[in-house]
């Protein structure tokens, strides 16, 4: 039974009949979008049933030719990773759709549409193993984030849609180059055009190529986690997008470009991957301070949300490249846990800026009393952001730290050092906001959060907690897929150093051969 | 019986959930009860293992109850479970036994505070993650209780938080310790990826084989752990936050930044004796940074002026004391000193409390005075507190500090210079307690005719703990009596399985056994008790007989003064060493870094690009006929290289 | 029999007056007639070369450009009138829409 077709396509085909929805049914257009993402929720939860947490490899999967004469199929599969992803995503979905209920009042269809066509791109991401179609959701995606941010946004919204548009842009061409040159580099290998991941990740490459395709690929995903220096992207976007928007941009788009790495780039070029290791652990290491000390600064809560998330990802891409089981795992739970912890800051920052129509963090103050449960969330996703022990965020970023302390003592040390700036941003971010007394007579009149933004917000602090405490469901499913992967990296990096070693034993041997004949030379002339 | 293990956390927990989640809606009464009950169950139920432990033959005296499993990844597996043995006994008993006078206390503090339940669902929390971080079973669950404990101790310091100066104090709290939580996770890491296991057994076992004693390895995890330990229990250069941290409500200042959560170090110490005694180097930091501690927050102690202040350096200064024990390889006296400690500094607290309440929220005690007459029961609790943290032989607080000082000068980790610091160092605490004794109850009334006016001895709830604390404050040291005495030191021997100096114990053991000399640990003691007495006369000379005396002396010696009122201008250094220039840089990363060079490029990129464009747009002049000529020319040209080329 | 190259000439001269009325002409009329005139010239060629072969091919292409030209013309006039109605005349120099 095909359970990830129609988990993929569900959100498309509801866009479709919300399309016929008249316009100025704004409040059945609400329901109707409301309905068709829970039902998607409802199929991820199927998908999540299905899936056995002991398997290896990919699962589920579908692969029916699509376009035979390019070689093209419709392939799709999940592993633990992948898995955990879909769930993350229509999990925000709902959130994302609730969270827009009252905060849009202009072009509710299209905004609904839209919200659902991006659903549909971004499952795909996660199931694709076919490159062809991987890119073509990858692309899908961008679209109506463009408009989300475009037409939803707040004033410079226009800057930052194109911002945002031409840098991934720019990453995806990259990409696309690359994967149609592994296209032809497969029809060289095998005989046969293939865009089937699975069967290029078995073709061996050359060093030099693979450094270039990995270039490609990962300058793509870097720009998407996004990697320290190509950030600059993400403030703007995120403070220009609606609320929903920011939601999903934080907590699923960004973790399609480290999804990238661990799917395509690491796997797929395994010796480039070990060349580049010392540099993007580096950028990382850059990433999580400098994210952390520039949110510091920053005036508006929702630039500060979002430099923080340059700093999070950053301890993300540390730990996919300290290429141990320990750090990658930690890395594959802290996607998720940033996409819950940061998906709710953006989540409660919408409910403020509902209210105040204003998000400068100076604006505010003494919230805690006006607002008291919005504070109590508001301190436990902060907690959880920070990385309080028994909140998600810890168990990431602890086996992270770990692990990354294992690759290299420098990158713990240094990464380590955003455990005390991320305490510092938030914590003077959440006294400025919320303590002190009420001083700007805007704010006394402000209402606590309804029960609508409650159903919203538990969820979250439910799986801040439950990710915190009880992880192993959670580890479980990602195991053998991280244990697959290392082990590829490994195995082919094992075989190179074999054949260097072996490369050295013969020269070693060589040379020796030219001493001795020189000696025996200078034995003659004697 | 053992398997009820759990239920010690977890009825705080259970406590703050209920009034957690019902705050608000519950009244009065209910939410004081169900606090006070659950950490009162906890404490009768920690004395039940207690006993079920003191049942069991010395070697055998642990239990351990393994939940679950809370992380497993790759070679990494962290179960949550909980370990009791004689240590965390000891530290179980403490935590919930002053816990639970501190909330009865606070039944009667808290009571006109508009955020009763808040307060105490805080409160219950803070117990829970205490008890974690005693009982843990491995590093990792002991740094949740770490953690959580810091979480708390950020919470309730910024409990009244729409007063500045509180978020303030509760925010640097949170920060100044998670730069020792720094410190505390790098050595983990170390002992982790040497050891393979995070778990307090497996760790002590296998440390002699996988360290190479004396080495760098295990000399930077010690450090590293000390690192933590100076943040959590406020040692130089971390105590920063703890005097600030006095914007708390006050039996908050007595449960978390007296008797227990500042002790955590400590016991981490402790606890890691193993370790520590493999790196005598990391020893030795320990007992400097410890001595050190002791004496200088002691010289701030002598010239602050809020009550609270004063105790809260005194607080830095014990807890000096006790790393200075742990350093000299005497665990045991550390933790001793913790408990007596715990005893009388909550005590000192609570009544410092009471009579603050009496005096309408004033702190300073130059407003105070004469107040011996109107609260006789506090006075009576505060001044046995007094002298048992002053060390007059008979109270707690001489047992162990003076086990500490013997220590230090006879251990083979000792030195006489560190027991020379202690000894004067115990001087200090005399002079500077005495003078708040004086300053307080005694001498002239000093306060306005509103305050006097208002006066009154503190309800039930609140004498009845004090009068508790001050029975174990007198009481609390005879269970740890020297060897000279000529008794059997209970406490040491019921900790002998834990923690060991190894070697050293044994040597003192064999001391007391051969009847060898003792005259000198007799010298010691006296000079420290005339030394002690001495100050106290000083004391009362300056601040009792002719307060005249002491403001002349001030005038004398006033830019000593000024610096030590001004706490050597640490907070000030520390701003303008760290917390400027990171603000600064920031700023500098974000304006230039981020807006001028990254962004710079980029748009440089599109700004050239629209400029080529700018001029290319001529091309497109918009007129028909002149594309058509273009056209033609083009034709003409193409076909002419075909004829022709 | 009419020689090939006369037609050629013919067909060349045609196409030289069109392509002379295109570039020189204002008058939107005048150029569109003369488009014409050089499509016809093409399509002189197309027959000529058809006959002296005795293939079909070029009758047929001649069928689909006289198709082509027809619903071109109707197109092409109807959007001459169109911009006249909007701009009052038919001089080409005022037609600059393509600017930039």
């Amino acid at each position: 039974m095909d359970w990830l077709t129609p988990l993929i396509f569900a959100p498309l085909v509801g866009a479709i009949i919300l399309a016929f929805v008249p316009s100025k049914q704004t409040e059945t257009i609400k329901g109707v979008a409301l309905i068709i993402a829970i039902i998607t929720f409802i199929l991820s939860l199927f998908v999540y049933a299905q899936f056995d947490k002991l398997g290896a490899g990919m699962q589920l999967t579908v692969n029916v030719p699509w376009i035979t004469s390019l070689g093209i199929h419709y392939h799709l599969g999940i592993d633990g990773i992948s898995l955990l992803l879909i769930v993350l995503t229509t999990v925000l979905t709902i959130l994302a759709i609730l969270s827009s209920w009252r905060s849009i009042t202009e072009g509710v269809k299209g905004f609904f549409v839209s919200m659902l066509i991006l659903t549909s791109g971004m499952i795909g991401v996660f199931c694709a193993l076919d490159l062809f179609l991987f890119y073509i959701f990858w692309e899908v995606m961008l679209i109506p984030m463009y408009f989300l941010i475009g037409i939803w946004g707040g004033p410079r919204r226009v800057y930052a849609a194109i911002k945002f548009v031409l840098f991934t842009m720019f990453g995806s061409l990259l990409m696309l180059v690359a994967i149609l040159y592994l296209y032809f580099q497969y029809h060289s290998f095998a005989g046969v055009y293939t865009f089937d991941m699975l069967k290029l990740m078995q073709m061996p490459i050359a060093i030099n190529p693979q450094h270039w395709l990995f270039v490609a690929f990962a300058l793509a995903f870097a720009i998407k986690v996004p990697l320290w220096p190509f950030h600059t992207w993400l403030p703007d976007a995120h403070v220009q997008a609606p609320t929903a928007g920011s939601v999903i941009l934080a907590g699923v788009l960004l973790k399609m470009g480290t999804y990238g790495f661990i799917r395509i780039a690491m796997p797929m070029f395994p010796d480039a991957t070990a060349t580049f290791v010392p540099y993007i652990a580096i950028l990382s290491v850059i990433a999580i301070i400098y994210g952390a000390l520039v949110s510091m600064v920053q005036k508006d809560i929702k630039s500060l949300v979002a430099f923080s998330s340059v700093s999070h990802m950053g301890f993300v891409m540390l730990g996919l490249f300290a290429l141990n089981q320990e750090a990658v795992q930690g890395a594959v739970i802290q996607m998720i846990n940033h996409g819950i912890s940061t998906g709710a800051l953006f989540l409660l920052v919408g409910m403020i800026y509902e209210r105040r129509h204003t998000r400068l963090i100076a604006e505010f103050g003494g919230l805690g009393k006006v607002m008291p449960v919005f504070s109590a969330f508001f301190m436990i996703v902060m907690l959880s952001s920070i990385g309080l022990p028994f909140t998600n965020g810890f168990v990431g970023e602890f086996l992270i730290l770990l692990g990354a302390f294992k690759a290299n003592v420098w990158y713990g040390v240094f990464a380590a050092t955003g455990v005390i700036l991320a305490a510092c941003y938030m914590l003077w971010m959440y006294q400025r906001v919320v303590f002190g007394k009420v001083t700007n007579p805007e704010n006394e009149k402000l209402t606590d959060i309804n029960w609508r933004e409650r159903i919203i917000l538990i969820p979250l602090v439910v799986l801040i907690f439950f990710i915190g405490i009880y992880p192993t469901p959670l580890f479980e499913r990602t195991e053998p897929a991280v244990r697959q992967v290392i082990a590829h990296i490994e195995q082919t990096r094992q075989a190179k150093q074999d054949l260097e070693r072996i490369d050295e034993r013969t020269l070693a041997l060589r040379e020796g051969a030219g001493l001795s004949q020189k000696v025996t030379e200078k034995g003659v002339t004697r | 019986m053992s398997e009820y293990l759990f239920w010690i956390p977890l009825l705080p927990l259970l406590g703050f959930l209920i009034n957690g989640l019902l705050l608000g809606k519950l009244p009065r009464p209910v939410v004081s009860a169900v606090a006070c009950v659950s950490v009162g169950l906890s404490f009768v139920l920690s004395l039940l293992l207690f006993f079920e432990l003191r049942s069991l033959p010395p070697a055998a005296r642990e239990i351990e109850q393994v939940l679950f499993t809370w992380i497993a990844a790759g070679s990494f597996h962290v179960d949550i479970a909980f370990l009791l043995d004689p240590l965390s006994a000891v530290m179980i008993l403490v935590v919930t036994g002053v816990g639970f006078l501190i909330h009865v206390y606070s039944t009667g503090y808290m009571h006109h505070d508009k955020d009763f339940g808040r307060y105490f669902a805080y409160l219950n929390l803070f117990t829970f993650s205490m008890l974690t971080l005693v009982l843990a079973n491995n590093f990792l669950l002991m740094f949740v209780g770490w953690e959580g404990v810091g979480l708390c101790s950020y919470l309730l310091i910024g409990f009244w938080f729409h007063k500045k100066s509180a978020s303030d104090a509760g925010k640097k709290a949170f920060i100044v310790n998670r730069i020792g939580d720094f410190g505390f996770l790098l050595g983990m890491f170390i002992i982790f990826w040497q050891v393979g296991s995070l778990e307090f057994k497996t760790v002590m076992e296998q440390a002699p084989a996988m360290f190479v004693a004396g080495g760098g390895l295990i000399t930077a995890a010690c450090l590293l752990l000390f690192v933590g330990a100076t943040g959590k229990s406020a040692q130089i250069p971390l105590y920063v936050w703890l005097p600030d941290a006095m914007e708390g409500p006050t039996p908050v200042s007595a449960l978390i930044h007296a008797a227990t959560m500042v002790t955590a170090g400590v016991y981490m110490i402790a606890r890691s004796s193993v370790l520590y005694m493999m790196a005598p180097d990391a020893l030795m930091v320990v007992a400097i940074i410890g001595a050190a501690t002791a004496f200088f927050a002691a010289t701030i102690g002598l010239a602050q002026n809020d009550i609270k202040r004063v105790l809260a350096y005194s607080t830095v200064s014990q807890l000096g004391y006790m790393f200075l024990a742990c350093g000299v390889a005497a665990f045991g006296a550390g933790i001793f000193h913790l408990m007596t400690h715990a005893f009388f500094k909550a005590l000192l607290f609570l009544a410092a409390g009471s009579v603050i309440h009496a005096m309408s929220e004033k702190q300073d005690m130059r407003e105070m005075g004469g107040l011996k007459k109107y609260l006789p029961i506090t006075y009576m609790t505060m001044l046995i507190a007094t002298l048992a943290i002053a060390g007059i032989p008979g109270l707690s607080g001489f047992f162990s500090k003076d086990e500490i000082l013997w220590k230090a000068f006879s251990s083979q980790h000792g030195h006489w210079l560190l027991w020379l610091v202690g000894f004067i160092t115990a001087g200090l605490t005399a002079f500077y307690m005495f003078r708040l004794i004086y300053m307080t109850f005694h001498g002239k009334e000093r306060m306005d005719e509103h305050t006097r006016s208002h006066i009154h001895e503190s309800p039930r709830s609140m004498t009845v703990p004090l009068m508790a604390l001050a029975v174990l404050s007198v009481i609390g040291g005879y269970i740890g009596m020297p060897h000279i005495f000529g008794v059997t030191n209970y406490f040491e021997e019921w900790l002998a399985p834990v923690v060991h100096g190894p070697g050293h114990q044994a040597a003192s053991h064999a001391l007391a056994a051969a009847g060898a000399d003792t005259s000198m640990e007799w010298a010691l003691m006296a000079a420290s008790v005339i030394l002690v007495i001495i100050a106290i006369f000083v004391a009362r000379h300056f601040y009792n007989k002719k307060p005249e005396a002491a403001t002349a002396m001030a005038e004398k010696m006033s830019g000593m003064k000024t610096l030590l009122a001004n706490k050597y201008y640490v907070d000030e250094f520390y701003g303008a060493t760290v917390v400027r220039p990171i603000v600064n840089g920031s700023l500098f990363l974000w304006k230039f870094v981020d807006v001028v060079i990254i962004d710079g490029t980029i748009n440089g990129l599109a700004v050239i690009s629209r400029d080529i464009s700018e001029v290319l747009r001529y091309v497109q002049g918009g007129k028909v006929r002149n594309y058509a000529t273009v056209f033609v020319a083009g034709v003409i040209v193409l076909v002419a290289y075909f004829i022709f080329g | 029999m009419v020689p090939i190259h006369a037609y050629l000439m013919l067909a060349m001269i045609l196409f030289g007056i069109g392509a002379f009325g295109v570039l020189v002409s204002r008058n939107v009329i005048v150029m569109f007639m003369s488009v014409e005139l050089m499509l016809n010239a093409a399509n002189l060629v197309l027959i000529a070369f058809s006959r002296a072969l005795g293939v079909v091919d070029g009758h047929v292409f001649v069928f689909l450009v006289l198709a082509v030209a027809a619903a071109e013309a109707a197109v092409g006039l109807a959007m001459i009138i169109t911009i006249y109605r909007n701009r009052e005349t038919i001089n080409i120099d005022r037609y600059n829409l393509l600017k930039w």
